[in-house]
């Protein structure tokens, strides 16, 4: 009985915790394509060049001149909205320090929340998740350090600290685990670092020579920049065109987020059908093991059965009795299974924030749940059913006499 | 209050038992005496309508059992027929008390613990109404065995061999606490056994 309803728990619990790890994350995924039709940049894999400066998750695939995204940045090209720049490569205990200008708000919907953005070079606004998770606020002062992840070795304290200007409202999306500067600022950071040897006095402070937010990219033709995010004013065979020109006729790459994520989608279902159909065939043998413990512990209960049936019981009230045993093992098996699932799930959430910077929580209920009790509860009922017309028809009188 | 018609049952494949016509009236003790295999059970499991005869039919209270549904005769035994099984069985995972309050419930009673209290205490058990069946004496087990037998007050007690596993000492103990019993609830009691010991005790027998 104990082993049918840890197995029964254990497929309830599997089938959920997929449930809410593919929802969650496709929610995720969703929310952060923020609109963009086309990333730019390095060539390599376009899925990678997606998740890197999309979704903050991988590395990037290299850095892109100036020079050579100068067709997109221009502010009068016929096809392109917004082409928002982002460059990554530094981090603060693990939060991305990124490089990039006012519009990248627009594309997630962000606003200041606290403070105001950054101004300068080395002031930087942080989302609401660094903010809350690194205790800063308006004012704090930080290094940063080399890479993606925290290495004090590689900390740029050469350079000069970075000033926190503001703090964004949160919005649920991935800008909330990003820190958010001027893209002059990750340049500045770098010069330190590329003219320690040369000893260059020369290089004192011309960091500021870099301008404002308001000097343009442009001026900087020798310059790297990771990716461009790029909004379309319409989406026809141009941009298409446009695409697949960039693809094949220069050193950039041009990916769309939304059929790259497709396609990560695609390759995370097969996992997950398999995930699927192992919890499909664990429920499946523990609807058979309450099948066989109800079944076997009829005969030792027979008699009790005949009795009940002496006292006044009728049938039908025996036949009801093993359901409800059935329903009753589905029931907590299910219950069990959904606190396994749930509490998964909120300490997956846990690692998944420190090694991805998304949240994820396991306090959030599906309506396939719903569906998935009452799955539970039909095989619980069919587990039962047969035992319980076996009850039923038993003839109480061969029972009580042979006792 | 209890009486029977020209009935006859047989099991599968076998020749057909016959019993004698039984008329017993209210209030009335009787003892039917039979040796091993002449179809005491089966005549105890008709009357008490635990099976159904080929022939013939049984009558308790005015009530012939042939005319109800499985399900209605199933009620109309908890509520007017109390049995007693040689070997005293209960429902293990409830106390003595909790099984008595089965015993109510299934027949569609009133649960009354005052009734239960009384009952068990009258049987000189009143000590063991939180414990489990499994840990009470032969002897013990047989007086609740009665005690659940007559909690609803039925109009007929049946006792099948309730002495054969007993000592002489507890046979006539548990003899009179059935007489006892039956007289004051008013109950025709119709105890069936092979035990020669309980002859002298009964003026009223039916032999097999």
């Amino acid at each position: 009985m104990l082993l049918s309803l840890v197995l029964f728990a254990l497929g309830v619990g599997l089938i959920s915790l997929l449930l809410l790890l593919s929802q969650q994350l496709q929610e995720k995924f969703d929310k952060n394509l923020a609109g963009v039709d086309l990333v730019i940049g390095a060539k390599g894999s376009p899925l990678q060049l997606i998740l890197c400066n999309m979704y903050h998750i991988d590395a990037p695939t290299g850095n892109v001149p100036i020079s050579a995204a100068r067709p997109f940045l221009n502010p009068n090209h016929p096809l392109i909205k917004t082409a928002v720049p982002v460059s990554v490569g530094d981090n603060y205990k693990g939060y991305r320090i990124v490089g990039t200008d006012y519009r990248i708000l627009d594309l997630y919907e962000a606003s200041i929340g606290e403070g105001a953005l950054w101004e300068k070079t080395f002031e930087v606004t942080i989302g609401a998740g660094v903010a809350a998770d690194l205790k800063l606020s308006v004012g704090d002062k930080f290094f940063s350090s080399h890479g993606f992840i925290m290495d004090d070795d590689l900390a740029h304290d050469d350079a000069d600290p970075f000033v926190v200007t503001g703090i964004l409202a949160p919005t649920g999306a991935v800008i909330d685990q990003l820190i958010l500067t001027n893209t002059q600022s990750i340049w500045a950071v770098h010069d330190h670092e590329a003219s320690d040897d040369a000893d260059d006095e020369a290089h004192e402070h011309d960091h500021y020579a870099y301008g404002d937010v308001h000097t343009s990219l442009l001026e900087f033709p020798d310059q790297d920049i990771t990716a461009l995010l790029v909004q379309f004013k319409m989406r026809n065979f141009q941009t298409l065109n446009m695409q697949r020109s960039i693809n094949e006729n220069t050193d950039l790459q041009a990916a769309t987020p939304a059929i790259e994520i497709n396609r990560l989608y695609s390759m995370m279902g097969l996992g997950e059908d398999a995930l699927r159909a192992l919890a499909l065939v664990i429920i499946f043998v523990s609807g058979l093991s309450v099948f066989i413990s109800l079944y076997s512990s009829l005969k030792e209960r027979k008699y009790e059965l005949a009795l009940m049936r002496v006292m006044g019981s009728s049938p039908g009230k025996i036949f009801l009795l093993i359901v409800l045993e059935g329903l009753l093992l589905a029931l907590i098996g299910y219950i069990i299974g959904m606190v396994l699932s749930h509490g998964s799930m909120e300490i997956l959430a846990g690692f998944m924030k420190s090694s991805y910077r998304y949240s994820f929580s396991g306090a959030v209920f599906l309506r396939e749940e719903l569906y998935l009790l009452a799955a539970a509860l039909g095989i619980g009922f069919i587990a039962a059913v047969i035992p319980a017309i076996q009850a039923r028809n038993a003839d109480i009188s061969a029972t009580l006499a042979e006792a | 209050m209890l009486q029977t018609a020209d009935l006859q049952f047989s099991y599968d494949n076998q020749p057909a038992l016959q019993f004698p016509d039984i008329q017993c009236g209210k209030g009335e003790h009787w003892l039917l005496l039979g040796q091993s295999g002449s179809g005491k059970t089966t005549l105890l499991h008709l009357l008490g309508g635990l099976l159904t005869p080929q022939k013939g039919h049984v009558e308790v209270g005015g009530t012939a059992l042939g005319t109800l549904s499985s399900a209605s005769r199933d009620r109309f035994r908890g509520q007017h027929i109390g049995i007693i099984f040689q070997k005293a069985h209960f429902v293990k995972s409830l106390t003595v008390e909790e099984n008595l309050m089965l015993a109510q419930k299934l027949a569609g009673m009133k649960i009354s613990k005052e009734r239960i209290v009384q009952l068990l205490e009258q049987l000189n058990v009143g000590h063991k109404l939180r414990a489990q069946p499994d840990r009470l004496s032969q002897g013990e087990q047989q007086r609740v065995a009665i005690a659940r037998a007559l909690v609803n007050q039925p109009d007929v007690i049946l006792a099948d061999e309730p002495t054969s596993a007993l000592d002489d000492v507890n046979c006539t103990e548990v003899i009179n606490l059935l007489e006892r019993e039956s007289n004051a609830v008013g109950a025709t009691l119709l105890v069936v056994t092979h035990d020669g010991r309980l002859k002298e005790r009964f003026g009223k027998q039916i032999k097999l």
